[in-house]
């Protein structure tokens, strides 16, 4: 896949007040199109409003941002528009209806229709089948496009999720903690469902506090702190020991201060 | 070897839909076969079942819609009431058919557009919005009517009765057709329909549904117009059946009709329905009273035989729920033990 612009998305001077609170001050932030940026920091830290700002949830109090450079206009900037625009979120807890067969999960609001609003049931599971196999690489033992989600484990189910949100070909995923609660299995799974999100030439925007694992997965760490970024290293930077200790000291420093 | 295919076929039995409740129902009948041979023997009582079924079973059918969406309805009752008022009024006034047919569904309709209108949009609960509604359009139907019944036996002479309720060939009660015609079709609407679609996430989570894209608001308004409608049309069909409308048609209707739902396996948690099960489970219902009454045991045992068979097959479902088409397979095997040592195994 072909992508003809250095960044997915960029943000620059922006500012987001809650009234008198200042969630942001000044973040200036991008990913490159083929890029996997992990954001870390603490709770509170200003990740969540990065990605409501992202996402289109709510808008910056000041600043500006680029989608494949190119300015956003925030007056028109909304959820339904970053779907749009191929910008897909996986939310922390899941985005996918339990009781449902895996097909319908993939396509549901997007159904594959025949005429009339007829979903056509065989093309949506062909589909659904490409999309385990050959963009996600699902491996789940007994688990096929007819089973319930209820039946997969938490990392399966971000694989799912990633996988549909792959499916619709976005530019950019932005990943909201996909690892909080699993077993360190698990854990593996959805971090091997990562790499194939940068595999097949995406951009990926990973959030998450447990440093060993974005670690694998990440080309570059931004980290937050208290709505500023305080530092910004590429992986080839810092070791492993490195960013844990850093992270570390931060937030000591932070309950010492 | 490593598995290389994900779409998943469910081979044999287990792909029937609602087959355990298919099973409870042939137990049914074969019991009273037995029980009451000189009854259940003869065609004269399935043909009866095939008249007096069709009514409450096509509000079980949108019942099982509303119920998969993790709503309940409780206003059908005064609908078969209020559209069978309006039907059997207009004939009576104008002598028309067709066109009291048409305000009758019309008239359905606006009863379950405004129970959309205040679940989905003002955001009141649906088993409080319907109650009101219940109390409601009974009520005007009483008001309107002067509390009086209506007879318009007349009507046995127009093309419509034939049409709805006629004898196909002198034996076939016509309303058990237009019912299967319904539950086809709302087969096709839960199982393969986008709007079924929305409807089984929007009642496994709303929110779920809402983050994908479903618009939930809308979804909900035409569900409850959508029952509202067939409550209408039952309406009609059992006007019609009775050449009569009286004030209270209808009234005992809601609890059989909901026992119907979750005999058939529907359940009142939402995200899942099956119309097979809520046709089947009608059918069980509507034979339960007159079986135990051929059999001697007499009427007064009924409600406790219904509660019984409503009990021990929400309890059936609930445990074969954990696994679904697996595990009816596996009920098989458990109810013919006999089975030849399989392969599989």
């Amino acid at each position: 896949m072909s992508r003809n612009y250095k960044h997915v998305l960029k943000m620059e001077r922006v500012y987001k007040y809650f009234g008198k609170v200042e969630a942001l001050k000044g973040i200036d932030f991008e990913v490159g199109a083929n890029e996997v940026v992990g954001l870390i920091g603490d709770n509170g830290a200003g990740k969540s409003t990065m990605v409501a700002i992202m996402t289109g949830v709510f808008s910056p109090t000041r600043g500006a941002m680029y989608i494949r450079d190119e300015k956003v206009d925030f007056r028109h900037y909304n959820v339904r528009k970053a779907h749009r625009w191929k910008i897909e979120t996986v939310f922390q807890q899941s985005s996918l209806g339990e009781k449902q067969p895996l097909w319908r999960n993939f396509f549901i609001g997007r159904q594959v229709t025949k005429s009339l609003g007829f979903i056509n049931i065989k093309k949506e599971k062909e589909l659904a089948q490409h999309i385990m196999l050959d963009l996600i690489g699902f491996r789940g033992a007994g688990i096929t496009v007819d089973s319930t989600v209820s039946k997969l484990s938490g990392g399966e189910r971000q694989g799912i999720a990633i996988g549909r949100a792959m499916y619709f070909d976005a530019d950019l995923i932005i990943l909201d903690e996909p690892t909080v609660a699993l077993s360190l299995k698990e854990v593996q799974k959805v971090l091997n469902f990562t790499r194939k999100i940068k595999e097949s030439g995406r951009a990926c925007v990973y959030i998450s506090h447990t440093i060993p694992h974005v670690y694998q997965v990440a080309d570059r760490f931004v980290i937050i702190d208290r709505g500023e970024i305080v530092a910004n290293f590429q992986k080839n930077e810092i070791s492993l020991e490195e960013l844990d200790s850093f992270m570390l000291k931060y937030s000591t420093e932070q309950v010492a201060g | 070897m490593k598995q290389t295919t994900v779409i998943g076929q469910n081979r044999g039995l287990g792909r029937i839909e609602a087959l355990p409740i298919i099973l409870v129902y042939v137990v049914i009948v074969i019991t009273f076969m037995i029980s009451a041979p000189e009854t259940f023997l003869k065609y004269r009582i399935y043909q009866a079942f095939m008249s007096t079924v069709p009514v409450p079973l096509i509000l079980a059918l949108g019942l099982t819609l509303v119920v998969a969406a993790g709503e309940i309805d409780l206003s059908f009752p005064s609908i078969i009431a209020f559209s069978g008022f309006v039907f059997a009024a207009l004939y009576k006034i104008t002598g028309q058919t067709w066109m009291p047919l048409i305000a009758a569904l019309a008239s359905g309709a606006f009863v379950g557009l405004v129970n959309g209108l205040l679940v989905a949009v003002v955001g009141i609960p649906s088993i409080i919005a319907t109650l009101g509604g219940q109390f409601l359009w009974s009520g005007l139907t009483v008001i309107l009517s002067g509390g009086l019944a209506w007879n318009i036996r007349d009507i046995r002479n127009e093309s419509i009765h034939t049409l709805f309720v006629g004898r196909i060939g002198g034996i076939l009660p016509a309303q058990v057709i237009w019912a299967t015609v319904v539950a086809v079709i709302l087969w096709f609407i839960l199982n393969r329909h986008r709007f079924g679609e929305h409807i089984l996430f929007i009642g496994d989570n709303a929110e779920v549904a809402r983050v994908t894209g479903v618009n939930v608001r809308r979804t909900k308004i035409l569900l409850f117009t959508l029952m509202g409608t067939l409550a209408g049309f039952a309406a009609v069909l059992l006007t019609l059946e009775m050449a009569t409308f009286w004030t209270t048609q209808g009234g005992g209707m809601l609890l059989i009709t909901m026992a119907a739902v979750f005999i058939g396996g529907t359940s009142i948690f939402g995200g899942e329905g099956t119309i097979v099960g809520t046709y089947v489970g009608s059918f069980i219902v509507g034979s339960l009273e007159a079986g135990i009454v051929a059999t001697g045991l007499g009427g007064f045992w009924t409600r406790f035989i219904v509660g019984l068979v409503l009990i021990l097959a929400v309890a059936l479902h609930v445990l074969l729920g954990r696994g679904k088409n697996l595990s009816e397979v596996r009920f098989l095997r458990f109810v013919f033990k006999k089975r030849k040592s399989g392969p599989d195994s």
